[in-house]
């Protein structure tokens, strides 16, 4: 945590706690029947999108899969744009366009936002080429979960970037779930990080709940990737506590499951590490996450309050 | 006007695209060491060099994707298939990615990626190798399908594609890689969407597009002699479809044969039949014709794959049932 620095660390909590917040507000959005269609929360793994994009630089790009609201928070989207999107409101980041799956920001190179299991993974792949063919030190980060770890995109990619040199940073965010499948049901071998070896190129196992963690061990790793260009790939594991999307309600897994991985939520751990150094209390805790509720209202009440697309915008973007 | 073959103009075209633009670069199987399965990328890696004629593994998915990946940040991939055939291994990076980039990020990020390679059957290769996706694609909206039939429109219609921002489906064939044609010294290029009269006559309207162009001129030959003035339109771009130089064509003959490799349900003639009956319902004097592959698998055997496939007889017998002749 020392190594982190105060002035990070409260810029990482405020971060996980707009993440949370954020995706409280989308199941009461959903419940209201505001946000309709798929939606994929990612409360739980927040340490992930934290410990991970902050190590980014402006020219660096990442891309994941449905589960992508809080990597646009992170990277700096506001609450604003992806709460409309998630509305359907033409103020949404892709104008009404895509919802939940597809957040994308072309200004912060985020490059979504996809819907097809491990779809997005040659994607990144082709982000951190273009960055390499163009001569820059740049590196991407492509994001998908242990079910997409068996996908015939996911080793394509690997195979590709391993043997052209290609400088992408592959983040199983392992959350032991496919949907309602268990990793050990649908991966034959769950260290996700050994398939590295099969490629000639390094693997890391991190612990995904830890916020710390995963920030200090990925500020290493990035900085070696951007280096060497050489791709890895990490087995960030994690755990979701809601259901695959809002319509789960997660019967294949027990409470005390649940609850056991709730007890080292990321967030809770984080905060007494903090507290632990001095670098907060509860009190500022409380005025941190009062702040951070009070970011999310006005999100909610811009959504509400932004229109609807023209309906001239159903034809418009079909073709550059 | 120097002659040159189909492939060496689709050559021409990569060689002089490379060079105005660093941006371009060309990735494929065989396309660098073995100078292209076809030879279309032929002396491309000795002039360009590695980083620019990329040979890849047998993964289409994976390096489509990676070229959709790398046009989003700005580069402009031209990814060859070996045959088209392949490319249905890569269709969710084709479909679910380029094709809805553009619309589904609210216009921020579009997809600058020509996908080229051999389209249709070839001499006996069977039913996994001889795929007519011209239909499949052109189905999806955000798409550009093209399909050339002379050299001199690879040429100029690669170079468009290639400039243009959009994914393109750039569909050749086998059978026209050694065809020779006039193809000018100068520079030109032919937009996206423009057809061409291929021959130009009064009694019939015949759409042929890709090595159908070849079999409609040996077919137009046979009907003059029985006093049958076909006029050949060749639509070039699928999609965007040129219907007004079709329909214009259709106003003036009465009549209307479309021929096409691929199968006939959902075909592209069912999209040209349905568009001229809009545009040209008063004119007709005969329902569209279709001539088209039949209804099974293409087989194997010689006798068996000549009676699925369309040819110059079966498009004779449409243009004489068009025109109400036996």
């Amino acid at each position: 945590m020392k190594s982190i620095g105060k002035e990070e660390a409260l810029k990482m909590l405020r971060q996980m706690l707009v993440c949370r917040r954020f995706e409280e507000a989308c199941l009461k959005g959903y419940q209201q029947k505001h946000i309709t269609g798929f939606c994929h929360t990612y409360i739980g793994q927040e340490a992930v999108a934290v410990g991970t994009l902050n190590h980014l630089t402006e020219e660096d790009s990442f891309v994941t899969s449905y589960r992508c609201h809080a990597q646009g928070l992170v990277r700096g989207m506001s609450a604003r744009e992806i709460m409309a999107e998630m509305y359907g409101k033409v103020t949404g980041c892709v104008r009404g366009k895509g919802g939940s799956m597809h957040v994308f920001s072309k200004e912060l190179n985020h490059l979504g936002g996809h819907g097809i299991v491990g779809g997005q993974i040659p994607v990144g792949t082709g982000a951190a080429f273009a960055g390499k063919y163009e001569g820059k030190k740049v590196v991407n980060i492509t994001y998908f979960g242990d079910g997409a770890s068996a996908q015939g995109t996911f080793h394509e990619s690997v195979n590709l970037a391993a043997l052209w040199d290609i400088p992408c940073i592959y983040i199983c965010e392992n959350n032991q779930y496919g949907m309602g499948t268990a990793t050990k049901r649908a991966v034959a071998n769950t260290d996700i990080q050994d398939q590295a070896a099969g490629y000639g190129i390094k693997g890391y196992e991190i612990n995904g709940l830890d916020a710390v963690e995963v920030y200090t061990k990925m500020k290493d790793i990035i900085a070696e990737v951007r280096e060497t260009s050489r791709p890895v790939i990490i087995n960030m594991v994690t755990y979701r506590y809601k259901g695959h999307s809002v319509s789960d309600a997660g019967l294949y897994r027990t409470k005390d499951e649940v609850k056991s991985f709730m007890d080292q939520d990321c967030i809770n751990r984080f905060s007494a590490q903090m507290q632990e150094l001095g670098w907060i209390d509860e009190d500022a805790y409380k005025a941190l996450d009062k702040e951070v509720k009070a970011e999310i209202k006005d999100a909610v009440k811009f959504a509400e309050d932004s229109p609807w697309p023209p309906l001239d915008e159903v034809a418009t973007h079909v073709l550059a | 006007m120097p002659v040159i073959e189909y492939r060496t103009a689709l050559n021409q075209a990569l060689e002089e695209e490379m060079l105005r633009d660093g941006k371009v670069f060309i990735m494929g199987e065989e396309v660098a060491e073995y100078n292209g399965a076809y030879k279309v990328t032929k002396g491309l890696l000795d002039k360009f060099g590695p980083e620019r004629v990329k040979d890849t593994p047998i993964t289409e998915s994976g390096f489509t994707g990676l070229g959709v990946g790398a046009a989003m940040m700005g580069l402009r991939p031209v990814v060859e298939y070996m045959s088209w055939n392949f490319s249905l291994v890569a269709i969710d990076q084709i479909i679910s990615n380029a094709a809805k980039m553009y619309y589904m990020t609210g216009g921020q990020f579009n997809v600058p990626m020509v996908m080229r390679g051999a389209n249709g059957a070839a001499a006996q290769v069977s039913s996994q190798h001889s795929h007519n996706l011209e239909s499949f694609y052109a189905h999806i909206p955000g798409l550009i399908v093209m399909a050339p039939a002379t050299p001199y429109d690879a040429k100029g219609m690669l170079k468009a594609a290639i400039r243009d921002n959009n994914p393109v489906i750039f569909l050749e064939n086998e059978f026209l890689y050694g065809m020779t044609g006039e193809v000018p010294e100068e520079e030109y290029i032919i937009p996206i969407g423009k057809g061409d009269i291929k021959r130009e006559g009064t009694d019939v309207t015949l759409v042929a597009h890709l090595r159908q162009v070849i079999l409609a001129q040996e077919a137009a030959d046979i009907l003059a002699k029985e006093g049958i003035s076909v006029e050949i339109v060749d639509p070039r771009t699928i999609k965007p479809l040129d219907i007004d130089l079709i329909a214009e064509s259709v106003r003036k003959t009465k009549r209307l044969v479309v021929t096409e490799e691929g199968h006939s349900f959902c075909g592209f003639g069912s999209e040209v039949a349905t568009q001229i009956h809009d545009l040209c319902f008063d004119d007709l004097d005969h329902p569209v014709v279709r001539v088209s592959q039949n209804e099974n698998p293409l087989p194997y055997a010689k006798n068996l794959e000549a009676e699925s496939l369309p040819s110059v007889e079966k498009i004779v017998a449409g243009v004489r049932k068009v025109m109400y002749r036996k």
